[in-house]
């Protein structure tokens, strides 16, 4: 007796879920999962939006795009344990082609989408309190006595890799191509960290709201929306004497959507991302749009000259850096294991 | 001290018992605790209202007319409301199987049974995602053959909720029954009772104040769990965010108004613990000559 | 379900059903799932799962995580029962009030009770402001780890204990008292040992609760590895790296070690049933 009460609890907990779990569907309406990384939630949200009218005006349908935001490497296990994404929007190439290693995306994503499938970019920079107390010009000063940086974890999150390899980039151009120096001065920059956070926007909040550290390594278009959101009296952005160029990628998710049936919807949305309108949308939340052209002079004086580098030149990709760098036992791990 | 007590004792009979400690001793433990209790407990419950309060109650309150505010407070009374059922009747089961009969091995019963306590919140997500993700056999054929999607979806999140919060009415019980013995299910066995009626009228009302307190944080905790929904959920948006969840995804927007939302939402939650518990004490207040009538016969 | 051969006669029905019951839910939702994870952990060879567990980040991990949840357990234990002592026998202003805000750190989800103790503990919070000054930092640093910690553990002992005090024949103490012990005496010997399971209950429960804790000790936690790094955060590490048998190994490794801890005290238990005769 007390099974069947048992199944009938839970049979009636299932009939109350069903219609929840499929999100309380009005006619005429399509959804979208975009699984996309942590600095990005207020571009997607006003993004989201407006190809909701394109969308529209175009077919007569509404859609509801579910954002997922995390750390890039949760969510990138979140899609390849299963989680049904119908596009891929992540900071690394790296973080895509271990999506394509679960089977989930062809080979070959790179040229469905124009520029490499990049719609934007973005950058590292420094943010400093005002005033600049520390006198922080470069990535050499940060290694000075009683400068405490604040950077996320590499393990876990992107922003933090592009931070790691912008430091190490940097050492090895000064000391003309000497790797065990650029090592050395990684290992020491990472000596003035009190805190790794697990994601970019943790490490912000470190910074921000818990006033911890000196400088805080960012994304460029989180130190922009820093000094938006609390003030320029605050915090001031340094500009690096050579910084790292943060290609984003996007991708269909292409056995997901072939079984949602969502294929046009997701390409769409993704191809949304090169028009003009949507190259405003970037660079009004402070990523470095494909074609500044098509964008709002004063808008791109955000974004200051910087040498940049690629992972692809110094680095030889994301397929070698990973695991060289940040993988169980590399580099990353090795600067930790000496004392 | 213990002599002071004892001369105390002597010089002022009428107010001290000679199971009491002196008066500057009371005090000091009295004080004590408050300032234990208020530094570990009152002060972060309040910084997280003042948080809320930042801007005014005005912002506050609006954090409630956002739809995935309204979608996340809906899924966590939707999970709390299967989890706390299932994991009651197996409460009751379990303590009364563990505190009614001896059988070797209950010792190490009650320990599998307090077991999901010492796991990592996040362990309890992964070994769900392990068994029953879509490219596992079980989850592979659940979403093919019957279109049931566990992992990143509600049930999932029902299971790792029911998986965290498993041991919480059982714990409550076990000890409880165990100390009362069997003699009045005996009782009233003998007098012709029968197994359901001795459960009802008997061992029902002798814990219904253990069982109703571990409903009461089984719930809380339901509604509170973070990590291992945080592994299983998939965070889409309006679909598999629970209130916790959505705490820390406003947390993490970078308006000044999400975090005002953040505290607000955990202010919801922290307020909903302080009811639950406010509803406890005055049940215990209300029947109090019961509840004493309860423990009294033991 | 048949009746079981192995339990002791009783008059009281339905042990097979509740006992059935018991082991079938509890193989549904804990067993089966944890016994993949221990499953998937073969999947490593023997050289790889070694390389894992004697790795100096692991163990430096691993003591981290185990020494600050024993200290948070036993600062618990100390003041928990001194607060149920406190709450059960002194009648005083807001007893009420305290007596129901124990049970918050149960309620409070644990991202957000992270977040509001980093906020306070920090140099420029609330509280950390007034270390600062004399160059003690308490976020991001094990002692942080070790508030957060307490924080989530303080209600296991305070519940365990509170019953058994309320239940407490107070006649025994006063014929301790009568016959001349004094009030030291009479607790150690006479209020003290009937506490002890109860005290073992709730130390092995807040205990076991910090070494997996994960939600509130991240925000407050440096994540420096070998000096603030949790062992739940490694496995986060290995899942991020779809390295699902590492982390398997490593969880079941954390995993043993406290059902050894937790199975220890049950026994203890059950023992001192028998040794004082209960129910």
């Amino acid at each position: 007796m007390l099974f069947n009460r048992r199944t009938l609890v839970l049979t009636a907990a299932l009939a109350a879920a069903a219609p929840f779990s499929a999100s309380m569907p009005a006619f005429a309406q399509d959804t979208l999962n975009n699984v996309s990384y942590d600095p990005t939630r207020e571009l997607y949200r006003e993004y989201s939006e407006h190809f909701n009218k394109v969308w529209q005006a175009k077919t007569g349908r509404t859609v509801v795009v579910s954002n997922s935001h995390g750390g890039s490497g949760a969510q990138v296990r979140a899609v390849v344990e299963g989680l049904p994404a119908d596009v891929v929007t992540f900071p690394l190439e790296g973080d895509i082609l271990g999506i394509e290693a679960a089977g989930l995306i062809q080979p070959g994503w790179q040229s469905e989408f124009p520029a490499e499938s990049s719609p934007y970019t973005s950058t590292i920079v420094f943010l400093v309190r005002a005033g600049n107390p520390k006198g922080i010009k470069d990535w050499n000063d940060l290694i000075k006595d009683g400068v405490e940086v604040i950077t996320p974890n590499p393990k876990t999150s992107g922003g933090a890799r592009y931070n790691y390899l912008a430091a190490w980039a940097y050492e090895l151009e000064r000391s003309g191509g000497d790797a065990q120096k650029a090592q050395d001065f990684v290992a020491e920059l990472y000596r003035h960290v009190p805190v790794l956070d697990t994601g970019a926007r943790g490490s912000t909040n470190t910074f921000v709201q818990n006033k911890v550290g000196d400088v805080l390594l960012a994304w460029e278009n989180e130190a922009l929306l820093s000094l938006k959101e609390f003030g320029a009296g605050e915090y001031e952005i340094i500009v690096p004497s050579l910084s790292v160029l943060a290609e984003v990628k996007v991708a269909v998710v292409d056995k997901n959507v072939d079984a949602k049936g969502t294929r046009e919807i997701a390409t769409a949305f993704l191809n949304e991302l090169y028009t003009p309108e949507a190259q405003k949308i970037f660079a009004r939340n402070f990523y470095r749009p494909l074609h500044p052209d098509q964008v709002d002079p004063a808008e791109l004086a955000n974004f200051k000259d910087v040498k940049l580098i690629t992972v692809g030149e110094v680095f030889g990709g994301w397929a070698k850096a990973q695991p060289e760098h940040f993988g169980e036992g590399g580099i990353f791990d090795q600067i930790y294991s000496k004392d | 001290m213990a002599d002071v007590s004892f001369d105390a004792n002597i010089a002022a009979p009428a107010v001290q018992s000679s199971t009491d400690e002196s008066a500057p001793v009371r005090i000091a433990l009295i004080a004590l605790t408050v300032f234990v209790l208020a530094l570990f407990l009152v002060v972060p419950l309040v910084s997280i209202f003042v948080q809320a309060l930042a801007m005014g109650i005005g912002p506050a309150l609006s954090t409630f007319r956002d739809p995935e505010a309204i979608s996340a407070i809906l899924l966590t009374l939707l999970v709390a409301a299967i989890a706390v059922p299932c994991n009651l009747l197996f409460g009751i089961a379990a303590a009364w199987a563990i505190a009614k009969y001896r059988f070797p091995g209950r010792a190490f019963l009650v320990t599998l049974i307090d077991l999901p306590f010492s796991v990592s919140p996040v362990v309890a997500g992964l070994v769900y995602v392990l068994l029953l993700g879509p490219f596992t056999p079980i989850g592979a054929w659940l979403l093919e053959d019957y279109g049931v999607r566990i992992i990143f979806a509600v049930p999932g999140v029902v299971l790792a909720t029911i998986f965290v919060t498993f041991p919480f009415i059982a714990r409550e019980l076990i000890p409880l029954m165990q100390d009362q013995g069997t003699g009045d299910e005996e009782a009233a066995l003998s007098l012709g009772a029968s197994g359901w009626q001795t459960f009802r009228h008997v061992t029902l009302p002798n814990v219904k104040w253990a069982l109703l307190y571990g409903v009461l944080l089984c719930n809380a905790r339901a509604m509170g769990e973070f990590g291992a929904v945080a592994v299983i959920s998939g965070k889409l948006r309006g679909e598999t965010v629970t209130m916790p969840l959505q705490i820390e995804l406003y947390y993490q927007e970078f308006r000044a108004l999400a975090q005002v939302s953040a505290f607000s939402m955990a202010a919801v939650l922290a307020g909903l613990a302080l009811v639950t518990l406010a509803i406890k004490t005055w049940l215990e207040w209300r029947y109090a000559d019961q509840l004493a009538a309860t423990r009294a016969g033991h | 379900m048949a009746r079981f051969r192995f339990r002791q006669p009783s008059i009281v029905p339905g042990f097979g059903l509740t006992f059935g019951f018991t082991v079938f839910y509890l193989s549904l939702i804990v067993l089966i799932p944890i016994a993949g994870l221990f499953i998937k952990t073969f999947e490593l060879d023997w050289a790889s799962f070694q390389r894992i567990v004697t790795g100096p980040r692991f163990l430096a991990a691993l003591r981290l995580s185990f020494g600050a949840s024993l200290l948070a357990a036993l600062f618990n234990v100390v003041v928990g029962v001194l607060i149920a002592w406190v709450l059960v026998r002194y009648r005083f202003f807001a007893r009420k009030l305290l007596d129901a805000i124990i049970d918050l750190p149960f309620a409070l989800p644990t991202a957000v009770a992270g977040i509001a103790l980093t906020s306070l503990y920090v140099p420029s919070g609330w509280i950390g402001q007034l270390f600062s000054p004399y160059g003690i930092t308490i976020a991001y640093t094990p002692v942080g780890i070790w508030i957060a910690l307490v924080f989530i553990g303080l209600p296991f002992v305070v519940r365990t204990v509170q019953p058994v005090l309320e239940d407490f024949n107070r006649e025994v103490e006063e014929a301790a008292a009568t016959l001349g012990a004094p009030r030291r005496t009479t607790i150690l010997r006479v209020v003290a040992p009937p506490l002890i399971p109860a005290v073992l209950t709730g130390f092995s429960l807040a205990f076991a609760r910090a070494v997996g804790e994960y939600g509130s000790v991240i925000f407050i936690a440096g994540n420096i590895p070998r000096q603030t790094e949790i062992l739940p955060l490694l496995i986060v590490f290995r899942l991020e790296e779809r390295e699902y048998a590492a982390a398997a190994a490593i969880a079941a490794v954390m995993l043993s070690v406290s059902f050894l801890i937790l199975l220890t005290i049950n026994l203890i238990q059950v023992w001192s049933d028998r040794r004082f005769g209960n129910g």
